[in-house]
């Protein structure tokens, strides 16, 4: 078995457009429940809109790349508002109720044949991303020892990392405010904020809407990345694999959603590459285990980590230890 | 650690002792000012108060079959501390939640200060200068004791959503505020746990915490539910102290609480809840004769110790 060309891989994962995108959307996540105390389960939905907004504005009206970026945005806006209204002067359980449920019906309603002609149903739609390829600086491929990017990864990750790193930006200027410090206060207790006259509804609502654009962009990048999309990518497994990656890096930390989404990525690539080697190496017998199970065993894995990181640490890897053991409530 | 905390709470024994003592010797400024201004007043439910700056008028909330606060007419005057008292269920802390916002009622007109606030929403109420504090203390426990104090603050430019970005616009403001929520950390005794997270204080800190976070909005007149329960003696006097500040500094103090002996020694009005109306309102000692007070709650041993041999 190649030790290198398993980590290698594996590295390849944990900084790859994908881990950046995830990251990308967890931020979001994070603004919603880590600061904002907003049980949002159906992030996947805003990034369904995000990218349908971005594919559908390049195929469909010919507009640019970055206005279709920007429409997808306006999506999850609406969306936002839309899942908002009705349910954050409520009890936090019915917001998490909503979203998981609107997340669901938007990905049905999207591979629908009524919409076929716009969102091309369940075959979705292809080649709306051309703008940012022309765009790629790189000429050749980065080969670090057994690493190898080619020129098109290494522009997408620039462009990833950089809106995601920019996005972090975004949210510890905001965290670091005054504004940051309502939106914690909401999260401890509503009715302590409001009797300092503070608008509740109107932050909860403004958080969620900040939150479901960085999930609409994240959507949009993960279209761009792949040049392909469908409404049976978007399901709501994905919203959960935000939380793990938010809850892993450690809620409430500016740099959680990024360590968490790279740790993530590299155990589930470091799993998938060393099992199948592992597997034709000889040492796990094919009684056992088949190839096809790889993906559901790494999965099993990582969750297993997670459970080990919920009783050893269970702020995360950077979230404050102390803060968990105040008894909320 | 422990040294340290003993004496502290010596210290604080010492100074509540001292406060108790002056009390007793004469009545402050404030209570002399308010019993000015309420030495006409009868003691009719209802009356109305040379400078009113609360006035409600057929409040009622029904839960159900249940009519839970039905007032007809109530006053509070500025610049005195008044006390709500009743049995438990009498509808004190459901008229403490309609007048501030918390809850709505199923009729009722209300204003504060001259203005007409019926049905505003809480956080509004708030901003007119009502603040309340809640009966199970809500201290926002990951939040430092000093970002609890800032958060009271109305009128932060950098709460705004833009602004928050743009850290020279509200950096001078902040400083302020800080200045004033370090200020009143120090005057209630909370200056050492400046830095710590709400949620390790004791509950008494809390009570502290939560009074002192209220005036953070300035307010002019502040609703205390029950600021004493679950509060060790010692503390029990410093909070008295403060409240005692608080209304000689000019400020209207309602406050619901059960232990009599509290009421007594520092309100100056007293309005006695029971099955939601009011059924009694007067100067402490009035009230302690009151028959209707005596029969509903205080029973015939509280109302005759003052005249009890032993």
């Amino acid at each position: 078995m190649d030790v290198l060309a398993v980590l290698s891989v594996a590295i390849r994962g944990a900084l790859g457009p994908e881990a950046a995108i995830y990251a990308l959307a967890a931020i979001g996540l994070n603004i919603h429940f880590g600061y904002t105390g907003l049980l949002n389960f159906g992030q996947v939905g805003f990034m369904l809109v995000g990218a349908y907004g971005t594919a559908i504005s390049v195929l469909s009206f010919d507009a640019p790349l970055w206005v279709g970026v920007i429409v997808g945005m306006a999506c999850a806006v609406v969306l936002a508002l839309i899942l908002g209204i009705p349910t954050l002067r409520l009890r936090g359980d019915y917001l998490a109720i909503a979203t998981i449920a609107a997340a669901e019906v938007l990905r049905y309603v999207y591979r629908s044949s009524f919409a076929e002609p716009v969102t091309g149903g369940v075959f979705g739609l292809v080649q709306f991303a051309d703008g940012l390829y022309a765009l790629n600086p790189f000429s050749g491929p980065l080969e670090l020892g057994p690493l190898r990017f080619s020129d098109r990864a290494l522009w997408l990750m620039t462009v990833a990392w950089g809106t995601t790193f920019l996005a972090a930006a975004l949210v510890w200027l905001l965290v670091h405010s005054p504004w940051g410090r309502v939106l914690r206060a909401v999260r401890e207790d509503e009715d302590a904020a409001r009797s300092l006259g503070k608008n509740v509804f109107a932050y909860k609502m403004q958080a969620l809407v900040l939150g479901g654009v960085l999930g609409a962009l994240a959507g949009s990048l993960l279209a761009i990345n792949s040049q392909a999309i469908t409404p049976d990518a978007f399901i709501p497994i994905i919203t959960f694999y935000l939380w793990t990656i938010m809850i892993l890096g450690g809620a409430s930390r500016v740099l959680g959603p990024i360590l968490g989404s790279i740790v993530f990525w590299f155990l589930l690539t470091f799993l998938d590459a060393f099992l199948r080697s592992a597997m034709s190496a000889g040492w796990i017998p094919g009684t056992l285990l088949v190839p096809s199970d790889i993906g559901a065993v790494r999965f099993a894995a990582v969750g297993l980590g997670l459970m080990l990181l919920m009783m050893f640490r269970p702020a995360g890897l950077i979230g404050n230890q102390k803060e968990l053991r105040l008894d909320v409530r | 650690m422990s040294d340290d905390s003993h004496e502290e709470l010596l210290a604080q024994r010492e100074t509540a002792h001292d406060e108790e003592r002056q009390r007793e010797a004469e009545p402050s400024v404030g209570a002399r000012r308010a019993a000015a201004a309420l030495a006409g007043v009868a003691n009719v439910p209802g009356v109305a108060k040379p400078d009113p700056i609360l006035v409600a008028d057929d409040m009622s909330r029904r839960f159900g079959g249940v009519t839970a606060v039905e007032v007809e007419h109530l006053e509070v005057q500025r610049g005195t501390i008044t006390a709500l008292i009743g049995p438990n269920g009498a509808g004190k802390s459901t008229f403490f939640n309609l007048i501030t916002g918390f809850d709505k009622p199923n009729s009722g007109r209300w204003s504060f200060d001259g203005k007409d606030i019926s049905g505003a929403p809480s956080f509004r109420i708030a901003r007119h200068g009502m603040v309340r504090t809640f009966q199970l203390t809500k201290a926002l426990t990951r939040l430092t004791s000093l970002e609890n104090l800032m958060l009271g603050a109305t009128g932060q430019r950098g709460e705004r959503l833009l602004a928050s970005l743009l850290r020279p616009s509200w950096a001078r403001q902040e400083a302020d505020i800080r200045a004033r929520a370090e200020e009143l950390l120090g005057r209630f005794n909370l200056t050492h746990m400046r830095d710590e997270f709400a949620g390790t204080m004791s509950g008494g800190q809390r009570k502290l915490l939560e009074m002192a976070r209220a005036l953070m909005v300035k307010p002019d007149m502040i609703l205390l539910d029950e600021p004493m329960a679950g509060v060790n003696p010692a503390l029990t006097q410093s909070l008295l102290g403060h409240i005692e500040a608080l209304r000689d500094e000019g400020m209207t103090i309602v406050l619901v609480e059960h232990d009599m002996d509290v009421i007594m020694s520092i309100s100056d009005w007293v309005v006695c809840f029971a099955q939601g109306q009011v059924i009694a309102e007067g100067r402490p000692d009035d009230i302690r004769r009151d028959t209707a007070v005596i029969d509903a709650y205080l029973g015939t041993h509280r109302s005759l110790q003052e005249e009890d041999p032993s």
